[in-house]
């Protein structure tokens, strides 16, 4: 394989792989300012105990998505170094950006949540808990600007500087900042990071119901997840609907193979279920349709007009078809039975019997990764649908690697990286477990008045403060 | 009136002074905890002495990095793509640290937590010589090509003057961790971590003293400001007053005077530092090659933005990292919310 190949493997490997981590601790910083919330208004015991929980789960999430992120920052310098100097005029400031007012924001506050608990009063730490996670919203903000600028670039100009390179140079910052995808992708991904999130709780608190360990932690943890997944998987919807409608029209092909659409016409069917469609045609089979539903959906029109793929007439500036159309129908394919989970799980919500359901329990439970595999499959489609641009029109994928380094180079640190990502991730599935199996500290308990059955004078003198065994 | 890409060389050397003063007290925990603290209760309160921090001072060189992108693209793109396997070894030994520290108590087995401790050392140690050993190269020069590209390699970069730089950085962070913890921690790891402190400043001396010997016999372009320009003297100068004066604060027992005059040290090398290298921020062999701030550097728009965001931005966060040094100020305790 040569170093474009290599590189291209190693930096997806590395984005998918970090992308786990930050998808989970937005999502689980969005609960915990509101349980942090809940427990500054209402003071009551059990809101402490799910912060503290969730803040658990947090930390362990949150370092192996800080170490995993550091390579991303110094990822394009060491093997794109070609687009670095091709766009580091646009692409270094929301990196700059996202380390002065998101990163330290979140990086020093963690510090309070997590140690500080002891040390500050009620209401810093409720204002540390709103910060982190305004922090990781802004962190994902500015990481998603600059994405964004690749997919549609806006506010440069190319020039060509004194050694006859060429490069993207800023004439409007903000027209930089808020590029055509910026809105409707930070959108869709906080959003799907919220669900991340959400599943991730309800999940959790499933399996203690399940397992006979709920207490009064998972009873609220259990209904506040469902909530916020249940209205997270419907701003999904609306939210992805925006993006796919900016990116039919901005990035025409992307969409076109998203939708696996070849020839433009008009009344196209809405593929369903299938099996993906080769570079050149559709697939042998056909797969399951609505007819006109494409057409309605964008045009509002069951007759409109959707371009295809032959509107561009060099096949080598086709995005790879098949793997577009895949990634984007299992995310939304996902997406549907999320939803169709949720609409379940605010259904017995609502009747007050979520914890008598073992079999929507369980399917909670097996869901967890689910919404994870989604975000994965997302950015999947956003990526891949790209190629062979690095930046949309501007810059080819091939263009912008490191001259410098070679395959081998590549070679020696993709098989280092994939070892290091293996261990971190048995590293953190075997630390959530571990805080999982611990669970939630347990109310103290409740005072009992032993009744004896013969009516007695004397009242057994109660325990002021017991304390009830963790778990096991 | 200094023009944008100079305040730029100046910010984003004081963003890696940031890092080197903030993560390197945590570093320097790191290198020395084998050291000074002997049993799992003194591994502990060495953890917690940089607990709550840590993950904050390592920011600094994540946005040092994204400055240097945004500021000099053609450095950043350069640097890294040069010392490619440098870069990854690093980041593996960053990686090795902080997973080290995370995971420790995660089970009470002694072999788990030694062997954590092992990495969380190895980690520390290995980062903090090979940020001396990038500084060095750069220092002394690389052999860039007509595109402006490093192609050395690895073995490249093993050059004795790198490697020396390698070991005064070392040096360097395990005196800022000792006197960190000497100030942090008491009993039996206070006692120790002062004479890590010393024994580590020895190394920076020794260290200093050969690189200036040998960039002597090397290149005389390392000293060239220093002839030009009396100004270039604060960095060394200020250095050797804050290396003595810092014996003498231990020796008094002035614990925060000593820890904040070791800081002083690393701000007066990397102004030593910034001052042989300016105008350039990557010269070359062939000086034609060099890249300096003049021709690296972005456009205006780019740096007139950046300065506004560098100057909103760094205040606010210098006032809560303050805030939150404060909240943690005294004697580590260990508690129940701790590693």
């Amino acid at each position: 394989m040569d170093v474009v190949e290599l590189s291209r493997i190693q930096f997806a490997l590395t984005i998918s792989f970090h992308f786990i981590f930050p998808s989970v601790t937005i999502g689980l910083a969005g609960l915990i300012a509101i349980v942090e919330t809940m427990r500054w208004r209402t003071r009551r015991d059990v809101y402490d105990r799910l912060s503290v929980f969730l803040t658990k789960l947090f930390a362990v999430t949150f370092v192996i998505g800080v170490v995993s992120g550091i390579v991303m920052e110094f990822q394009f310098g060491t093997n794109w170094s070609t687009f670095s100097g091709f766009v580091g005029d646009i692409f270094g400031a929301p990196l700059a950006a996202e380390g002065i007012f998101a990163f330290f924001l979140e990086s020093a506050f963690v510090g309070i949540v997590l140690f500080g608990r002891n040390r500050v009063g009620s209401t810093v730490r409720w204002i540390a808990g709103l910060l982190v996670c305004l922090g990781t919203t802004l962190s994902a903000f500015w990481i998603l600007v600059a994405n964004s600028w690749m997919q549609t670039p806006a506010g440069f100009k190319i020039v060509t500087d004194a050694n006859g390179v060429s490069k993207a140079q800023m004439t409007d910052f903000w027209q930089a900042v808020f590029n055509p995808s910026t809105l409707p992708r930070v959108f869709h991904t906080v959003a799907a990071c919220w669900v991340v999130g959400a599943f991730f709780l309800m999940g959790i608190s499933a399996w203690y119901v399940l397992r006979h360990r709920n207490s009064d932690v998972t009873s609220i943890a259990l209904r506040l997840a469902v909530i916020v997944a249940f209205f997270g998987s419907g701003l999904m919807f609306v939210s992805g609907d925006l993006q796919t409608r900016e990116v039919q029209a901005n990035q025409p092909l992307k969409f076109a193979a998203m939708e696996g659409v070849f020839t433009t016409s008009n009344g196209v069917a809405l593929d369903i279920i299938g099996l993906p469609p080769s570079q050149t045609g559709p697939a042998a089979i056909p797969p399951i349709a609505i007819p006109f539903g494409l057409s309605a959906m964008s045009d509002l029109d069951p007759n409109g007009q959707i371009k295809g793929l032959d509107q561009e007439s060099d096949p080598s500036l086709l995005p790879p078809v098949g793997l577009t159309w895949m990634s984007f129908h299992l995310m939304v394919g996902l997406g549907a039975m999320m939803m169709l989970l949720m609409l379940f799980g605010a259904y017995f919500w609502w009747r007050r019997s979520l914890d008598s359901h073992a079999w929507w329990l369980r399917l909670a439970v097996l869901a967890i990764p689910l919404p994870i595999i989604a975000v994965e499959l997302g950015w999947m489609t956003a990526e891949v649908g790209r190629q062979p641009w690095i930046v949309q029109g501007l810059m080819m994928t091939t263009k912008g690697v490191s001259p410098g380094v070679s395959a081998t180079d590549v070679g020696i640190s993709l098989i280092a990286i994939l070892l290091v990502y293996a261990l971190l991730f048995f590293l953190w599935i075997y630390a959530l477990t571990k805080e999982i199996g611990r669970g939630p500290e347990l109310a103290p308990a409740v005072p009992v008045v032993a009744v004896p059955v013969v009516a007695a004078p004397v009242v057994a003198a109660a325990p002021k403060t017991g304390r009830a065994k963790g778990g096991r | 009136m200094p023009s944008l890409q100079t305040v730029w060389f100046v910010l984003i050397g004081l963003l890696l002074v940031g890092y080197a003063v903030l993560d390197g007290f945590d570093l320097g925990a790191g290198i020395v905890h084998l050291f000074v603290a002997r049993n799992d209760e003194e591994r502990r309160s060495v953890l917690a002495a940089i607990g709550p921090v840590w993950d904050g001072n390592e920011v600094w060189l994540i946005t040092g990095g994204g400055a240097l992108f945004a500021a000099f693209p053609m450095v950043y793109a350069t640097v890294f793509s040069g010392f490619y396997l440098a870069v990854m070894l690093l980041l593996g030994a960053l990686i090795l640290r902080a997973v080290s520290i995370e995971f420790r108590s995660k089970e009470t087995n002694g072999l788990w937590r030694r062997s954590w401790d092992v990495g969380f050392a190895l980690g520390s140690a290995l980062a903090a010589f090979l940020f001396g050993v990038a500084l060095g190269n750069v220092v002394r020069g690389l052999p860039l090509d007509g595109g402006v590209v490093y192609r050395g390699g690895l073995a490249g970069l093993l050059n004795p003057f790198a490697i020396v730089m390698g070991f005064l950085t070392l040096g360097l962070a395990a005196q800022q961790g000792s006197s960190w913890l000497v100030l942090k921690t008491e009993g039996a790891v206070r006692t120790r971590a002062r004479r890590t402190g010393v024994a580590s400043t020895l190394v920076v001396i020794t260290a200093w003293f050969v690189a200036t010997d040998i960039a002597w016999f090397d290149s005389n372009r390392v000293f060239d400001n220093f002839a030009r320009n009396p100004l270039a003297w604060l960095g060394p100068v200020s250095s050797i007053i804050a290396l003595a004066s810092m014996l003498y604060a231990y020796s008094r027992r002035q614990e925060l005077l000593a820890f904040v005059l070791s800081s002083v040290v690393i701000v007066g090398l990397a102004a030593t530092a910034g001052a042989t290298l300016y105008p350039n921020l990557v010269p070359s062999v062939d000086a034609t090659r060099s890249l300096t701030v003049n021709n690296a550097h972005s456009s205006d728009v780019t740096m007139t933005v950046m300065l506004v965001v560098a100057l909103v931005g760094m205040p606010i966060v210098l006032a809560y990292t303050g805030f939150i040094y404060w909240k943690f100020k005294g004697k580590v305790q260990l508690d129940e919310a701790g590693y």
